[in-house]
């Protein structure tokens, strides 16, 4: 009897998840209504616009994946091996970026960087000049920017989990032998980060794709993604066909890299008494 | 350890602070100091003022942040009680269903929210169950978005509790359901006012589901500050977006401090 306990809330998702996924691709092979004699797939996937965000969503997020990999990499070394006052308020600090809206980034980026931004107006009361030095906050360069801030702190926090798993005996031997600093870095913690980095690596690719509030507010013409021609194509000009390709295309580009992470994850979490994606999800509290 | 030598490692620590400071705690700063300024047009601000702050808490923008508070709640209620059934109940379900379970449950995460917002508009634009044009329709959303969180964070808090506990009571002869209520749920407290916190904080900041279905009668605070960017208005954006973040850290620490009895051990 207990068995079935888990129904009713399944089949709630089932009905509220699911089933709206479904319709979508269902709604994708309706044919458009402006253009009644063409398919909307081959009309969507034909179209420049849609290649270009394609392109363009798959470069941003490999970018800001390398970006978050190497200032996490750094950030988690730092703060596990190298104890000084006040690191556990930055790990909080950097936890708390994690429950925070996206767009946050992007907004205080405006006011940072921007052309008429702070930064801008030092760097020309420094050095004169009337053109703004920065110019890359409405570039692809901006929103990577934006992403590597906010992403950065999901690597960290996969990397410390890790890191704390490692007996700090290895350091101390590894060091009293006369390795230098960064061969143990190279020899010893290290090979014990690797699967960490592979997991924290593919779920912010996972994120990155699927990023809405820093690209939206960065508003520019020139860096529209998938997920924001999702909203441009659905919501602004109302085409809910053309939408719904754009959004099946991303569904299956996402569900295909979410079920290798849960791969890689488990791999990773093999012998250490976890099996399971949750601790992740459960670490982002 | 590492053995640094004194010199590398105040090098190391100063590089750590610079990066630090301009990743984390500059964009942060950046935020609030724009909701006390007039104006920005140096490298510092000026004009400092709460005026831009009286704004965010009057008018349109009250209204959004009480949508906001109750769509969190809300969302984050359903959310939660769903999610920590679907958690306890997969444990003692069969192998496959329970695997059936964990995967649809973290689908939300997977997918991209404005197609989760799509989906929702498509499907629920009708009848039998016509949502569209309704506040229940962005409640839904954020429930389901929401929901994978809270399944994850109770899933792999029952991965932590002793089952020692749970099997004395059986012994002694508790029924399920006083196991349930007198032993399991106190004992998860902590780990669910946790998660409460990050349903609400994540609920409060959701856009991309928000904007794909939300009506005009029911604007959350996250779409309102978009709609102030999109006219210009950083300032009032940034403003309404500090206070955001002031209610996002309360509701994270506020259910985050949730402890009950059982904890006290």
């Amino acid at each position: 009897m207990a068995a079935w306990w888990v129904v009713p809330p399944l089949v709630i998702v089932l009905c509220f998840v699911v089933y709206p996924l479904i319709r979508v691709c269902l709604e994708s092979t309706k044919p458009n209504d402006a253009k009644p004699d063409s398919s909307t797939w081959s009309d969507v996937l034909g179209s420049q616009a849609f290649l270009d965000a394609l392109w363009r969503t798959v470069a941003i997020a490999v970018t800001s994946t390398l970006g978050c990999l190497i200032l996490g990499t750094f950030l988690a070394i730092v703060l596990a091996f190298v104890p000084f006052p006040g690191a556990q308020l930055v790990g909080r600090l950097i936890d708390t970026v994690l429950a925070l809206p996206s767009f946050l980034i992007t907004l205080a980026f405006t006011f940072l960087y921007g052309s008429a931004g702070a930064v801008n107006a030092a760097i020309a009361s420094v050095g004169g000049g009337d053109a703004p030095m920065l110019d890359f906050l409405y570039t692809p360069a901006g929103v990577i920017a934006a992403e590597i801030t906010f992403f950065t702190p999901f690597v960290i926090r996969q990397l410390l989990a890790s890191f704390a798993v490692l007996p700090r005996a290895q350091l101390d031997v590894a060091a009293s032998l006369g390795a230098s600093p960064l061969r143990v870095l190279r020899s010893v913690v290290m090979p014990e980060a690797w699967p960490a980095l592979m997991a924290g690596g593919s779920l912010v690719l996972l994120l990155t794709l699927n990023e809405f509030g820093i690209v939206l507010f960065t508003g520019a013409k020139g860096v529209m993604t998938l997920p924001v021609l999702i909203y441009t194509r659905g919501i602004v000009t109302f085409d809910l066909p053309g939408a719904a390709v754009i959004a099946t295309v991303q569904i299956v580009l996402s569900l295909a890299l979410y079920v290798s992470y849960r791969v890689v994850f488990a791999r990773v979490m093999q012998g250490r008494g976890k099996g399971d994606v949750d601790v992740v999800v459960d670490q982002a509290k | 350890m590492l053995l640094w030598t004194k010199r590398s490692r105040a090098a190391l620590l100063v590089a750590f602070t610079i990066v630090v400071v301009v990743v984390f705690v500059a964009p942060l700063a950046t935020v609030v100091l724009a909701g006390l300024a007039g104006s920005w047009t140096g490298a510092l601000p000026s004009n400092l003022g709460f005026a831009h702050f009286g704004d965010a808490l009057s008018g349109e923008n009250l209204a959004s942040l009480s949508v906001s508070l109750q769509t969190a709640f809300v969302s984050g209620g359903i959310a939660l009680v769903l999610g920590t059934w679907a958690a306890l109940a997969a444990r003692s379900a069969p192998a496959w269903l329970s695997r059936v379970t964990d995967a649809v449950f973290h689908l939300p995460i997977a997918v991209p929210s404005v197609a989760i917002g799509l989906g929702l508009l498509i499907a629920f634009n009708e009848r039998p169950l016509l949502l569209g044009g309704t506040r229940w329709i962005v409640i839904l959303a954020h429930a389901v978005l929401v929901l994978a969180f809270a399944f994850s964070a109770v899933s792999a808090a029952l991965d932590r509790l002793d089952p020692a506990y749970r099997q004395a009571a059986e012994s002694l002869g508790a029924s399920p359901l006083q196991v349930l209520t007198r032993i399991t749920l106190p004992l998860l407290l902590p780990a669910l006012g946790a998660a409460a916190g990050l349903a609400v904080a994540l609920s409060m900041g959701e856009l991309g589901a928000t904007v794909m279905v939300y009506p005009a009668t029911w604007k959350t605070l996250p779409v309102t500050i978009f709609a102030l960017t999109d006219r210009g208005q950083a300032f009032q954006a940034a403003a309404c977006t500090t206070i955001l973040l002031v209610v996002t850290l309360l509701a994270l620490v506020l259910l985050g401090r949730i402890r009950g009895r059982a904890a006290l051990r």
